[in-house]
């Protein structure tokens, strides 16, 4: 019982981690940038929520304030293409890098402003109540975050095989001019990404902030979320939510079976038995052509 | 009739004048070809009918449409397709996947539709495999289908970006370098190709190429650049003749040479 208590916690943990890292994957996909705000985007998207739902804010409904804040989320990654990493054309990877770092620390210090630097509960519908079945239990939250994420992952897989945006997304992807010639806008293609982005995140952070407390620095499991994406393999979608549930079942095994303080670098010492022995991750799809 | 139309077009880098009041007109249903030494602007001539430069001077026209009021991802709803010189194909997907790109412009039906794959959705896929499929009998594809492009050798890809090209359905087709680092027998196979799509097709084709085998065989009309300007335009066997053409690739030696030898061929 212990192991499977631990098992579905983690799950659920490991849900959040892999909606970030879908996050990443996402832009590196589109754009060929990682983007190391996804974190303080998702960490945005939670107290935005926390802004629309909370009594000491505006008191909205949950269920109202959760498309409102899909789209605010959404406009903000498309602006945030559309004026700044647009212009960012022909720069090397280093700099859009430095350049979403920086936009993380932005955040970080306007939300911080607006919201406070104290600890924040969202009043979330899903944060109430547990579920008890053959002597382990789960929150409701842990239940909806499973949940929502397979959901989610699942409308994102549709979107990429079956629409024309997500295939005309993916052929930007890998030649910017033979896309244009075949008729892809592509700079609005790459807004079109950030936006998805932006929702994800703010899906993620919807869940994070229901799961427990929400403070500015909650963005920092933005870094366990890009080691889950480096171990599930960036670039694949599935590889991504795979890395993220893997990291989320490690830290409570870790936490219960190895001595104090190891449940902090499990992830990061996987990440790198990953790199040493499949430097392109578990669930790669590039296979490297051997002549 | 006319099909595509470049008047008093002049292109500048800086202090270098790439292309300088060029007019010419392709007509449709012809094979057309831009010929003249590196560096002539030959390929900037297609960018900028292609909308990735825009001219500082001068209206190019396609069917009566102003094309400067376009966009580059307009240009291939407009109906014109084009091949690169350095093949630009989507290295991380199958020969299939490159061609079904292509019917990008064709896809009509709506996001949510896609996303849950309805019947109209379905019935589009069939059609657009179907079109794809006729292109791939046609330059014979079939045993490359579902390979990766990163893999296949260099002639085939060139073709798999024209099979590309074709799958969009265009009206005007520019091919920059067809047969350059082509072996003979695969230069032989797109002179069929070439004269196959204007034949049974009924695309328009505008070309820049060196292979002034492959350009009298195939070309209706030539015109020849040299520095960005109008050197000659006539049929291939009048612009290889002409003394400006001659002494644009040779030098001015060749043709004091050519006048002393008096008909003997350069």
């Amino acid at each position: 019982m212990d192991v499977l208590q631990l098992l579905l916690s983690g799950l659920a943990n490991g849900c959040v981690y892999g909606l970030v890292a879908l996050g990443f994957v996402l832009i590196y996909k589109a754009t060929e940038a990682v983007n190391f705000a996804q974190g303080d985007f998702m960490m945005l998207g939670a107290f935005i929520m926390v802004g629309l739902v909370n009594p000491q804010f505006m008191g909205l409904n949950f269920w109202l304030a959760v498309p409102i804040a899909l789209i605010l989320m959404a406009t903000l990654g498309y602006l945030l293409d559309l004026l700044v990493l647009r212009h960012m054309f022909g720069q090397s990877q280093t700099a859009v890098v430095i350049l979403t770092i920086a936009l993380g620390f932005v955040i970080r210090f306007i939300a911080g402003v607006i919201w406070g630097h104290e600890p924040q509960n969202l009043h979330s519908p899903l944060a109430l109540g547990d579920v008890r079945f053959g002597g382990v239990v789960l929150s409701m939250a842990d239940i909806a975050v499973i949940v929502v994420t397979v959901i989610m992952t699942m409308l994102l897989w549709q979107f990429f095989q079956r629409t024309k945006l997500g295939l005309a997304m993916q052929a930007a992807s890998q030649n910017q001019m033979a896309a244009y010639y075949m008729g892809i806008p592509v700079k609005r293609v790459q807004g079109a990404v950030w936006a998805l982005a932006g929702v994800v995140a703010c899906v993620a952070g919807i869940l994070y902030a229901s799961k427990g407390t929400l403070d500015i620095s909650s963005g920092f499991i933005g870094i366990k979320a890009f080691a889950a994406a480096v171990i599930g393999g960036f670039g694949s979608l599935p590889g991504a939510l795979m890395g993220g549930l893997i990291v989320g079942i490690i830290e409570p095994f870790a936490a219960r079976y190895l001595p104090a303080g190891y449940s902090q670098i499990a992830p990061y010492a996987l990440l790198i038995i990953v790199l040493v022995f499949r430097p392109h991750g578990l669930f790669a799809q590039v296979r490297v052509k051997k002549v | 009739m006319s099909l595509l139309d470049l008047n008093g077009v002049t292109l500048k880098f800086g202090g270098v004048t790439a292309v300088n009041n060029l007019s010419m007109s392709v007509n449709e249903g012809e094979v057309f070809a831009l010929v003249g030494p590196n560096g002539a602007g030959k390929s900037t001539v297609f960018n900028m009918i292609s909308r990735f430069y825009r001219p500082v001077r001068g209206k190019i026209s396609f069917d009566g449409e102003n094309l400067l009021n376009h966009r580059a991802h307009e240009i291939a709803n407009l109906g014109i397709a084009r091949t690169f010189q350095n093949i630009e194909l989507f290295e991380r997907a199958t020969v299939l996947e490159n061609l079904l790109v292509g019917r990008h412009r064709h896809r009509k039906s709506s996001l949510p539709e896609q996303m849950f794959f309805m019947g109209r959705v379905r019935q589009e896929e069939r059609e657009h495999r179907l079109a794809v499929e006729e292109v791939i009998e046609f330059l014979d594809l079939q045993a490359y289908r579902d390979k990766m492009i990163a893999g296949l050798p260099y002639g085939v890809r060139k073709v798999v970006e024209l099979a590309r090209a074709l799958a969009t359905k265009p009206r005007l087709l520019l091919l920059d370098e067809p047969a350059s680092g082509l072996s003979v027998e695969e230069t032989q196979d797109m002179r069929w190709w070439i004269d196959d799509i204007r034949r049974q097709m009924g695309i328009t084709v505008l070309m820049v190429e060196h292979d002034m085998g492959l350009v009298s065989k195939v070309c209706d009309r030539v015109l020849a650049l040299a520095d960005g300007a109008k050197l000659a335009e006539g049929t291939p066997a009048e612009v290889q003749s002409h003394p400006a053409v001659i002494e644009a690739y040779l030098g001015t030696s060749a043709i004091s040479k050519t006048a002393n030898a008096k008909g003997e061929r350069v």
